[in-house]
């Protein structure tokens, strides 16, 4: 049961929460059109269902902390601050995107917000994240890492590794799995022997924390207790957040191995936007007026983000055969 | 040459830029009770660099996929990071971190980032240390656009590529055998520079060419002399690097001699030389006097015992015959 006080501690900034969760929302179903559309090309893995976790989180994160995010990582971008106008034309191949067009869907980067970027690879970014706090401990600065991943990546050695070195060399870096219950197309306990993640961190001397990653304000409760105790020195921490995904595992993915049922249940259960909205009216927080303002704010943003984006010019072969190598 | 790699990052490492050095037991003793700095590396190169450098020299347990991932986002900051490798046989753990992530990172990032990364790696048989520890696998990264392959033949080369290494801006793998501990050569004080792709030419020549890289360079002085003696002047042109390969130095020393021996540590079927004889073909076909020869290994795997290793690589006396077919040829 989350304390109705919560709400008057964040009231300033539960205008921003839904905003952003909107934004993440509405740039994804504009991703959805288009590639329906064949104007993006390529893979399309998307967020919605699971804005929770990381809004959650980032409320206790500055602008120099790191992220290191899996390929489905528009959320994250969005919550870090990374320009939107900027991650469209990445994601559209356009001049003038992060990475000047030639990183596309899967690798959207802005070390400026301390994005370290989504990644193609699963799990990779257990290794980065360790890598850029060393720099963070080596420059003799205070800043957090944390690291986003699938259910899939906790069977890898190389996740196990990672919670190794970050406890023996004294990272500050934080875990968060985020558990749909699906690895890629299959169903984790077909493959996955631990019931929950959290046992996995047991060894190491982790602390482990189950969250249900659909409510945000269970999602700042607990991860603002669990935080405050890391940062006064005691230990490291990994978050396994219970949630859903709306789309399967790609666009285009049609989801047939899902009981018949399943994707009625969630968008009615278990929408975290949705549930949002209806406690911050419930609670008087909002008004319906002040949701539709902000809902239409949000839609009118990301029709012009994608105006201005696509009449940006495409990449040309010069562009695309250079930065392979620094000196040639 | 241990003396030398040692001087070339200390010299380095005292510039008031940040160097960080990773690797096996490039410490060593750490954590224990005892001596702390007892080894710098598997031949001792950067012993007594812990003392000096303190944190910019870490030790790893064995985890390369692990810590080659770490360097990753290292130099995604903007340090510049060595790696040492014991043998590039144990690279395998690593492999997607190398193929995947640091190699396209300057391209994915738009040319956003630079990969200040140099990983050292030891190469080939030498030690009898066994087929596993005894590879020459510089072939599997050649595939790998990206990075720049370097495998060296002599201390000089090798002081003035490593200070190049160090101010290039792309990730680099120096590979260097490991028999090369016990040559000497001469070398420049201080500092200076090889640049890449800059293919040596060991001694010239006008009625043979070989081409050949590494530690087998130091093989081929016997054979000059011998052919000295009988009138025949073998040129030797060393690659040096093999990503990215300069084949304008090969195609002049075709053009002028016309006989062209390729040398190789590996078997016959996807190396270096193949790649050479390839291009040769494609480009100055019609220079060639007589068919090009190619010396390179058997299919087999390294033998253990001590004399028997040395039956594995190819000999002097191989290489000799090889030149004289293709003499015979030509006349």
């Amino acid at each position: 049961m989350v304390d109705n006080n919560l709400f008057f501690m964040l009231c300033d900034e539960l205008f921003v929460v839904y905003r952003k969760m909107c934004i993440i929302c509405e740039f994804e179903e504009w991703l959805y059109i288009d590639f329906g559309c064949g104007d993006i090309l390529g893979f399309v893995y998307f967020y919605v269902g699971e804005e929770v976790m990381v809004i959650g989180i980032m409320f206790y994160l500055g602008d120099g902390d790191w992220i290191v995010s899996m390929y489905c990582g528009y959320g994250y971008c969005i919550v870090k601050g990374v320009d939107v106008i900027g991650m469209m034309k990445e994601i559209y191949g356009k001049k003038g995107g992060f990475c000047n067009g030639k990183g596309g869907l899967m690798y959207i980067v802005d070390l400026s917000k301390g994005m370290m970027g989504v990644n193609g690879i699963f799990g990779v970014g257990v290794f980065l994240i360790c890598g850029v706090v060393l720099v963070v401990k080596f420059c003799g600065k205070g800043e957090v890492g944390i690291i986003f991943i699938g259910d899939g990546v906790c069977n890898q050695g190389i996740f196990l590794e990672s919670m190794n070195l970050v406890v023996v060399w004294n990272f500050f870096v934080i875990f968060v799995v985020e558990n749909n219950g699906y690895v890629e197309v299959i169903l984790c306990d077909y493959g996955i022997v631990v019931e929950s993640f959290v046992d996995c961190v047991v060894g190491f001397g982790m602390f482990g924390v189950s969250i249900d990653g659909i409510d945000l304000f269970v999602v700042y409760e607990v991860v603002g207790e669990m935080i405050k105790c890391v940062w006064q020195g005691g230990g490291f921490v990994l978050f396994e957040c219970k949630m859903v995904c709306f789309y399967g595992y790609f666009e285009g993915d049609v989801q047939i191995y899902w009981v018949l049922g399943e994707f009625d249940d969630i968008c009615e259960n278990y929408d975290c936007i949705k549930i949002f909205m209806v406690q911050l009216i419930k609670f008087g927080v909002v008004s319906v007026d002040e949701i539709v303002v902000i809902d239409w704010e949000v839609i009118e943003l990301i029709e012009m983000v994608v105006k201005e984006v696509k009449v940006v010019l495409q990449l040309i072969f010069v562009d695309l055969i250079s930065d392979v190598y620094v000196n040639y | 040459m241990k003396q030398v790699v040692n001087e070339v990052f200390d010299q380095v490492m005292k510039v008031d830029l940040i160097v960080i050095c990773m690797g096996e037991d490039i410490v060593g003793g750490i954590g224990g009770q005892g001596e702390m700095d007892v080894w710098g590396g598997v031949f001792g190169v950067i012993k007594g660099f812990y003392g000096k450098y303190g944190d910019c020299v870490i030790d790893v347990l064995l985890l390369e996929s692990v810590y080659v991932g770490v360097v990753i986002g290292v130099v995604v900051c903007g340090m510049w990071f060595v790696v040492e490798f014991m043998f590039i046989d144990f690279m395998g753990v690593c492999f997607d971190q190398i193929f995947n992530q640091v190699v396209k990172f300057c391209y994915m990032f738009g040319g956003n980032v630079e990969m200040l990364v140099v990983i050292w790696v030891m190469v080939g048989v030498g030690f009898c240390v066994v087929v596993q520890y005894s590879q020459m696998l510089i072939l599997l990264f050649m595939y790998i656009l990206g990075l720049k392959v370097v495998c060296l033949s002599n201390v000089y080369d090798i002081k003035g590529f490593l200070f190049q290494f160090i101010c290039d801006n792309d990730f680099v793998i120096f590979c260097e055998y490991k028999n090369l501990y016990v040559y000497e050569c001469e070398v420049l004080e201080g500092f200076y520079i090889i640049f890449f792709g800059e293919v040596s030419i060991f001694c010239d020549g006008k009625d043979c060419m070989i081409v050949i890289y590494g530690l087998m360079v130091y093989c081929l002085f016997e054979v000059v002399s011998k052919f000295v003696k009988e009138g025949i002047e073998v040129e030797i042109v060393d690659l040096c690097m093999f990503l990215l390969l300069d084949m304008d130095i090969v195609f002049d020393s075709v053009i002028k001699i016309g006989c062209l021996v390729c040398v190789d540590e590996v078997s016959l079927c996807c190396n270096i030389v193949m790649d050479i004889f390839v291009q040769v073909v494609m480009y100055v076909f019609g220079v060639l006097k007589v068919q090009i020869e190619m010396v390179v290994l058997l299919y087999v795997l390294v033998f253990f015992l001590l004399m028997l290793e040395d039956f594995y690589i190819f000999s002097v006396d191989q290489i000799v015959n090889v030149v004289c077919k293709m003499m015979k040829g030509v006349w």
